[in-house]
Parts: structure tokens; sequence; C-alpha cells
């Protein structure tokens, strides 16, 4: 290090590469550590003292007060609770479970539901989809847990088409004035990467608690995707559509509508589908804040752990998210076809009269025979108990049990306790050059800029314990998730075939919702630290196998087979061939897994953290929003670093390899 | 012969392409190359293009891609907006037109074929046909009768209710040709109509357009990078290069009379013959005795004739007027593609 300054000359621009400037940062970071661990490092330098510490959180509680009450905003935001949103939740409330309050429907039989979701489906999809659309209702109703599915539908029904509206007039809004785009660009990525408690809170102190609030978070949770899709549909639509669209005379709003919506359909149908997946996603989640439904009754019986009936609403979610999934993407690609000429109007709508036909005859059905309407708990083939004893008499055979424990076992003290402690010893100014030293390494010397004030801020928010504790249960679940991945995409990428199915798989996990993930984890490893850090790996391990595959698989053939034709061995050709070529596309998928990671360790909160989720979901309980945000912003900041100094990588790797 | 006022006309028209264009053009010193403006980081799309199209002419704008012809056409139609210059169509100019103007000028004069067919893909065959119709807000009864008549007209009776993407490539530009003829149209602009074509149906869409202008007589701008296609088309023919009009002129005399050696070039390889009409090679001032040809037959239709007379100049007739002879020994030249 002396020697390389005294190189320099005084006076000349520096000319050191990121990579250089990194390795000097991370030297000094590793001296910092190692006087730490020698007791000759200042206090000051090892953690932030105490009276250093801005009152963040004051002056967000502060400034929020300003905006509820002395601008009247919460005044507003519960009228709207109280009035039009009320109203339509009651009205689907009615209309699914029988809610019995103003306005006055009566309760559809389940019955009917399943016979039209059916129809749907076969409309849709031909007999896969029928027999998934109705077998889920079918299910649903029979397994007894109609009630619940219905009151998470009732919210779902309501926020997927309101996050489609708001998400489609901005996504038009940013595409067609450019200042909006700049405006809502970086709130959306801190919106995609801000734990969801953090929406949680605010939406519970301006829309009361239950449904209101929790349609209102999935609302705003879901609305980033369908901004990006309509904004990237518009930019693709074909210039000479939009120049035909022109010379035929067409005004802005006949452009609009006529020519750009309709030829962008794809891509907004695509953003349909993901309001409709993030909907279900956060409608469940919203049980943290008293919404009733599948994800209440879920979080109670893990919580009691009933296993056999978590493990039955977790088949529900599963099913409900699947069939949702595959009939909003079946509508994707679903294009119009034409009619022969002289078709008579009952054989142009027969779907419609069929479904119909199915809806009313099952309605009347119920009216006469109680069993298609409504199947009663104890009509219900719920056997909750008995696979409950199941599982529980599986854990307990002594291979299985030796198994979970020698693996918990040696997670905890060999693996997870020890890093844990290490990350923790690091000096606060070390760390942060740590990151800084990957972040220019990675991304250079924007992403290590940012990286040195996003962690900068974390530190100066006085959670920085909290906060490694978070960043340690991703690093170690990710690394984990490398470990089982990465041989896995590789493997299943050597034959179509099996990645295939391998894609499939992931493809299905990813329509899950987050909770789920955390059933295999509990079950296997109780409530435990280990159950954490599993429940991570599992999720982060989806985009994981994914990209490495889509990576591999994608490597133009012409590369590979110059090297089949210079002789290279399987071996050979995946190292010095494949890898290289693919990376860019893993470190994508490297990159989800992280962000996934972030997302998961803070609904593990749950299990029973020690770190920034366990405090989110205590603030939970009150009305702490300054601290509520502070912390959500802790996480929100950490995963950000990540994001651009990866993301900057891959795309500067990809450009760099002609891709 | 009186000469009617020109449909289009443009006077030293300038698109370019970059940041204040304006500006820069206004600052920029006379003579400057294409390469010099683009050293300066701006493109020229159109540089300098002075040009005017007859009405029921069929123009031909060619060019290699890239050639700024695509862009000129988009200026007469207003698509861009030009830098400098004026752009006059049926006496207005276009770039001082209000937004609701320039929408009535193109729902009424207007109609444009484009390249890849712009078709809207939500849309049938008829609601295609029928989107101009419909933007000008006729009600459902008269634009669906006028929609089928053009439908018939190109040929696609039976296929109204077909989407686009159920139709092969010339019947997506039979459809695209049906939509923009819906309006009645005076000015027809076609953009590289046939480029995305097969070379069979290429050439059947070629005739088929052909019988359509034989009936319709419309002002047209056609644009091709198909020489061949040009000489088949055009009345007149404009020769585009790095944005500029290399030649503006008939097909005889671009591969008679190439202006620049571009235009040389490339004519170089085209069968001569075929284009060259005897009343181009006619010398007034030649007197030339016995049965004369007619100054519309090419050299390639005389062919026979030519080499079986032994006269050394052959009358030329236009209509009933010997309008001069034409040397034999050129005229064999021409045949043989010497030059």
């Amino acid at each position: 290090m002396a020697v390389l300054s005294t190189n320099s000359v005084p006076g000349e621009p520096k000319q050191y590469s990121s990579t250089q400037v990194g390795t000097w940062l991370a030297l000094i970071a590793l001296i910092m550590t190692g006087l730490q661990y020698a007791g000759m490092l200042p206090a000051l330098l090892h953690r932030l003292p105490e009276n250093w510490i801005p009152p963040f959180a004051i002056w967000l509680d502060a400034a929020f007060n300003f905006i509820r009450t002395d601008l009247g905003l919460q005044k507003l935001t519960r009228w709207f609770a109280e009035g039009p949103l009320q109203f339509m939740l009651d009205t689907t409330a009615n209309l699914l479970y029988g809610k019995k309050r103003w306005p006055r429907f009566e309760q559809i039989p389940w019955s009917a539901i399943a016979a039209s979701a059916a129809v749907l489906g076969y409309y849709l999809g031909g007999w896969r989809l029928a027999a998934l659309a109705g077998g889920t209702f079918v299910w649903t109703a029979l397994i007894g847990q109609w009630k619940d599915a219905m009151e998470t539908m009732s919210v779902l029904v309501v926020a997927a088409p309101m996050a489609f509206i708001i998400g489609i007039g901005l996504g038009i809004a940013a595409w067609k004035y450019v200042w909006v785009d700049r405006a809502i660009k970086p709130i959306l990525s801190i919106l995609q990467t801000l734990p969801f408690f953090t929406y949680l809170l605010p939406a519970v102190i301006f829309f009361k608690v239950g449904p209101t609030a929790g349609a209102v978070a999935t609302i705003i949770y879901a609305i980033p995707p369908m901004i990006l899709m309509t904004t990237l549909g518009l930019k693709k639509v074909s210039p000479e559509v939009v120049e035909a669209g022109k010379m035929s005379g067409s005004t802005r709003w006949q452009m609009l509508r006529h020519v750009y919506i309709p030829a962008a359909r794809t891509e907004i149908l695509v953003g349909v589908n993901q309001v409709i997946m993030l909907c279900l996603a956060m409608v469940v989640l919203t049980a943290f804040i008293g919404m009733p439904g599948l994800g209440a009754k879920l979080l109670a019986m893990m919580g009691s752990f009933k296993l056999g009936r978590s493990f039955e609403i977790g088949v529900t979610i599963v099913l409900l998210a699947v069939t949702l999934d595959r009939l909003s993407k079946a509508w994707v690609v679903k294009l119009p076809e034409h009619h022969e000429k002289g078709t008579p109007w009952w054989k142009r709508h027969i779907y419609l009269l069929v479904g119909l036909a199915a809806f009313v005859f099952f309605t009347v059905l119920g009216q006469f025979v109680e069993w298609f309407a409504e199947i009663g708990r104890r009509q219900s083939f719920s056997q909750g108990k008995e696979i409950d004893t199941a599982i529980k008499s599986f854990l307990a055979f002594d291979i299985v049990k030796g198994t979970t424990e020698q693996i918990r076992y040696v997670l905890n003290v060999w693996v997870l306790n020890p890093f844990r402690d290490f990350l923790l010893s690091i000096p606060t100014f070390g760390f942060i050059l740590f990151v800084v030293a990957g972040a220019l390494a990675l991304g250079g010397k924007r992403s290590g800029i940012y990286a040195a004030i996003f962690f900068g801020l974390v530190a100066l928010t006085g959670w920085w314990d909290r906060s490694v504790i978070t960043l340690y249960s991703v690093i170690s679940a990710v690394t984990l998730a490398m470990i089982i991945g990465l041989p896995v995409g590789v493997f299943a990428s050597r034959s179509e075939a099996w990645s295939r199915r391998v894609l499939l798989i992931c493809d299905t996990a990813q329509t899950f919702p987050s909770f789920i993930y955390l059933i295999p984890a509990i079950m296997l490893f109780g409530i435990t630290a280990t159950s954490v850090v599993m429940s991570i790996l599992i999720f982060a391990m989806v985009p994981l196998v994914r990209y490495t595959i889509e990576g591999l698989r994608n490597v133009p053939p012409e590369m590979t087979e110059a090297a089949d034709m210079s002789g290279a061995t399987k071996m050979q050709k995946l190292w010095s061939v494949q890898l290289p070529l693919a990376l860019p596309t893993m470190a994508v998928g490297f990159n989800q897994a992280i962000m996934f990671a972030f997302f998961m360790v803070i609904i593990a909160a749950f299990i029973g953290t020690q770190d920034l989720g366990q405090e989110l979901q205590k603030t939970l309980a009150g009305t702490d929003l300054g601290k509520n945000f502070v912390l959500g912003i802790c996480v929100s900041l950490m995963a950000l670093t990540f994001d651009m100094a990866i993301m900057t990588w891959a795309e500067g790797k990809k450009r760099m390899l002609g891709l | 012969m009186t000469k009617e006022a020109p449909v289009i006309s443009c006077k030293n028209v300038w698109k370019i392409f970059g940041d204040n264009p304006e500006a820069y053009l206004k600052k920029m010193p006379a003579g400057h190359t294409f390469d010099d403006i683009r050293a300066d980081g701006y493109i020229a799309g159109v540089k300098d293009v002075s040009i005017e199209v007859a009405r029921g002419e069929m123009l031909v704008i060619m060019g290699l891609s890239g050639s700024g012809k695509s862009t000129l056409v988009r200026c007469f139609s207003r698509l861009h907006d030009i830098t400098g210059g004026t752009i006059e169509v049926e006496g207005q100019d276009v770039m001082a037109l209000s937004e609701k103007e320039l929408i009535d000028l193109r729902r009424n004069k207007m109609g444009m074929v484009f390249q890849s067919f712009g078709l809207l893909p939500h849309r049938t065959v008829l609601d295609n046909v029928a989107f101009p119709l419909e933007m000008r807000g006729q009600d459902r009864h008269t634009r669906r009768e006028r929609a089928l008549e053009v439908i018939k007209l190109v040929g696609l009776e039976g296929r109204e209710d077909y989407f686009p993407r159920e139709l092969s490539g010339g019947q997506q530009q039979r459809v695209g040709i049906a939509r923009s003829l819906a309006i009645e149209p005076d000015i027809w602009f076609l953009d590289e109509p046939f480029s995305a074509l097969d070379p069979l149906i290429r050439r059947e869409m070629q005739d088929e357009f052909l019988r359509l202008q034989e009936m319709l007589g419309k002002t047209i701008v056609f644009i091709t990078h198909d020489f061949d296609e040009a000489l088949r088309l055009a009345d007149r023919i404009a020769i585009m290069k790095d944005g500029a009009v290399e030649q503006c002129d008939t097909p005889d005399q671009i591969v008679m009379n190439p202006a620049t050696e571009y235009v040389r070039k490339f004519t170089e390889d085209i069968d001569k013959a075929r284009v060259v009409h005897a009343s181009i090679l006619a010398e007034a001032d030649a007197k030339g005795e016995g049965e004369p040809v007619a100054a519309a037959a090419t050299i390639h239709d005389l062919a026979g004739a030519l080499i079986a007379d032994a006269r050394d100049y052959i009358p030329v007739q236009d209509g009933d007027a010997i309008i001069g002879a034409l040397s034999r020994q050129k005229a064999l030249k021409v045949l043989v593609g010497a030059n």
C-alpha cells in the first residue's frame, strides 16, 4: 500500500480503478477489525455513540402527525375507508361468504362459483385448466375452508381491480410525461424493497384495522409492477402501428384508446397477472393486522403448532395461487379468433351461456339442497388431526429426528452462530468499508458511493446490530441456497426434459405466497432460528435455480458447438464456455434471491428472530409510525445497495459479452 | 399543356435529428456534408430537398436503407416535423397547420401503407379497414359498407372477420392497402409496401397495385429500395443518398443520363433495353425513312426489328406526329448493354 501511494505523483488526477480503491478500503476495514480484536480500537469507531444518533423516528413522527392531523389527510383516508371502500368490501363479502351487512346480497353457493370457475378455465385453457379451477374451489369447500378462502377472496376482488386501475393510470402518465416518470422511478424502487410490515402500519393508522387496511396495503403493494408493465408495453408498440393510427387521423385520446392500449395488450395483461399474484400474497400477509381469512387461519394454526391444519390451509392457498396464476396467464396468451360467417349468436357466446347456465343451475340447486350451498364444519372432509398425527409421528422417527436435529446442531453451532458473532464483532465503520469495497468492485464508483451513503444512514438510525443480524440471516441463507441451488440448476440444464421440469416447479413455486414457505421449515425444524434460515433458503433457491438454468440454456448454440469442435470435455465446456456466458443472467437470479431473502427474513419475525423484522412486527401493535418507517427504510437501504451493485455488474458484463 | 399546381411541393426541406436541431441548422455553415453534420453529433435525415409531385403522378423515391427516403415521406405527412424549408400539400403549408387541421388533412386527403403493415392486432380485417372511418366519426353502418367495398377491391372478400395474425403477409398488406384507401384519399403514400413479402408475392402485389392505380388514378409517393420495382411503377424516380436527392427524373433519363456517379452505379446492372423508350432516343433533327416505330415502345420491344432492319435512322412516331428518328446504332448499343 505504501509503495503504491509513493508511486503516484501528487496533483496528478487519480487513476485508480474501482477494484484498486475497493481493495484498499477492504484492507483498512480488515486492519480495523484486527485492532478491534486486539482491543485497541477506540470505542467510537466500533459502534456509533448513542448521543450521535439523530432522532429520525421522532422527526418522522412529527412529519406524519403534521400530514395526518394538521393537513387533514387522515380525515380523508378515514372517510374513504369507511365510505366507498367499506361499501365495496361489504358487497363482495356479502356475495362470497354472506357477511350479512348492508347492502344485503345473498351468499353465492360454493357450487355455483366452482362451476363458473370451471367453465372459465375451459374457455381459457381447455380441460386441464377447467379441472384446476373447478377442483380448487371444490377442494376448498370440501376441506371446510370456504369461509376463510372467501374472506381472502372478497378483499382480493376489490384490491386487484383497484391496483390495476391506479397502476395503469400512473403507467400511462409516466409514459406520457417524462417528469412523472422521473418522479415515480425512485419511489418504485424503494417501494419494491420496502418490507411489507412497513406497508401495514400506515395502512392501519390511516384506514383502520381489518379488511379496509388490508385492502389498502394490498393495493399499494401491487401497484408498482402494473406501472412498470404498462409503460413497458406502451413503449414497445411498433412505430408503424402508431404511424398508422396517426395517418388515420386519430386524436390523442383516440390514439390512446384505440391504438396504444390495445396494442400493448400482452404487457398489460402480464401486469394484471402480477397484480393478482401480489394481491394474493399480500392479502394472506395482512393477517398480521387482523385481516381475517386464510392468512389469519394459517397464522393461528402455525402459532399453535397444529401442523395438519396448517398443511391443509397451505394447500388451499397454493391451489388458489396456482389457479389464479394459470387462469390469468392463459388470458395473456388467449388471442381473439374469428367465427365463420353466419355463426348464430348463441354459438359465438357459448362459453358465457354455459357459464351462466351452470351458475343459475347450482344457485337454484343450492336453495333446495343445503349441501350445494354451504358445507358446514362437521360435514367437511378436513383431516387436520390425522395429518397432524402423521406428521408428528413421522418427525418422531429416530432417523428423521436424528437428521433434523443433526442439521440443526451443525448449522447452529458450527455455522450460523459463529458467523453471526463474527459479523457483529466487526466495527461499524469497518463493516461499511467492506460493503463499499464490494459495491465498488462489482458496480463501480456510483454503486460504491450509494453503498457508503445507504449503509451510513443505516448506521445513523441506531439500529445497527439489528440490521447486521438481518443481513446475517440473508447472507447465510442465500449462501446455503447457492450451495444447493447452483448444482441443481447446472444439472437440470444438461437436458431439455429436466430443464423443463425444474423450470415448471420453479414457476409454480414462485406463485406461492411467501407465507407458505414457512410451513415446511416449521414442520421440520420447529420454531427455531434454523427454521428462519431454512424458510429463506427454500424461498431464495427458486430464482437461483431458475436463472441458472435459463442462463445456461440460453448460451448461443454456436458457442457450445465451437467448444465441442475444439475438443472440450463436458467439464471444460461448462467452466470455460457456458458458465462465463451465463454469469450475467445468473447474477440477476442471485440478486433476486437476495431481494427475496430480505423479504422473507422480515416475515420470519413471526417465528421469533432478533432482527429488524422483530422490531417491525412489534411496532404493528402500536402507532409508532416513525420507528416503523425507520426500520423499514433500513431494510430497504440495505436491499437497494445489493440490488444496485449486482445489477450494474450484470448489465456491464452483458454489454461486454455482447449479449 | 397548362401546368397545374403541384399536389406536394417542398422547398429546401431539412430534417435534422439531434438536440435542438433548429438552432444547429441556423448556425450551420452552408455546404456542410452529411459526414460533417454527423461529426457535429447530428444526423441529417433529409438534406436540402426540393421536389414537386404533380397531380396523378407516381413518384418513386428510392435509395438504400438509411438514405432518408422514409423520413422524407414522413415529412410530407408531418409524421415528422421538419427542421427547415417548407412543404405545401394542396397549397397548404403543413407545418403551419394546427393539430385539428392536421388531423382533418389526414382524415380526408391522405392514405399511407407501411412496410410491416402496421395493422392493429386486436381488430378484425373489417375493423382495421374501417378504422380511419371510425376515427372520423362515421356511423357503424356506412363505415361497414365502405370497408366491405374496399376489401372487395383488394380481393379479400370473405375474410372480413379474420384477425391480422390469421392472414399471410401478402393478405395482411392487402388489408393495409384497403385501410389506406378507405377514406378515398387524394394522396397515397406507400412506404416500401412490398419489401417484407416473398419475391413471387411481391410481383403479384405489384401487378395488383398497378391495376388499382389504373382504376383510381391517385397521386402517389412510393418508396422502395428495389430499382426494378421503381422502374416498373414510376412516372418519375427520385434517387436519394445521405438525405439528399441525387437525381429526380423519368426512368429513361435516369438510365440514359445519370446525373451523378452514384446514380450511374445504381443503374449499371439494369437491363436498359427494357427501360429505354424509342422516344428518348429520337433525335429531332435527324431524318429517317420508311415505316416509323412507336415512341412508347421500349428498345427491348423493338429488338427483333432493329436487328433485321438495315436503315441507319428509323423515324419515331408519337401519336400522329413524327418526333424525329433514332439512330439504329445507338439503339443496338442500348440493346447489348454497351455504353
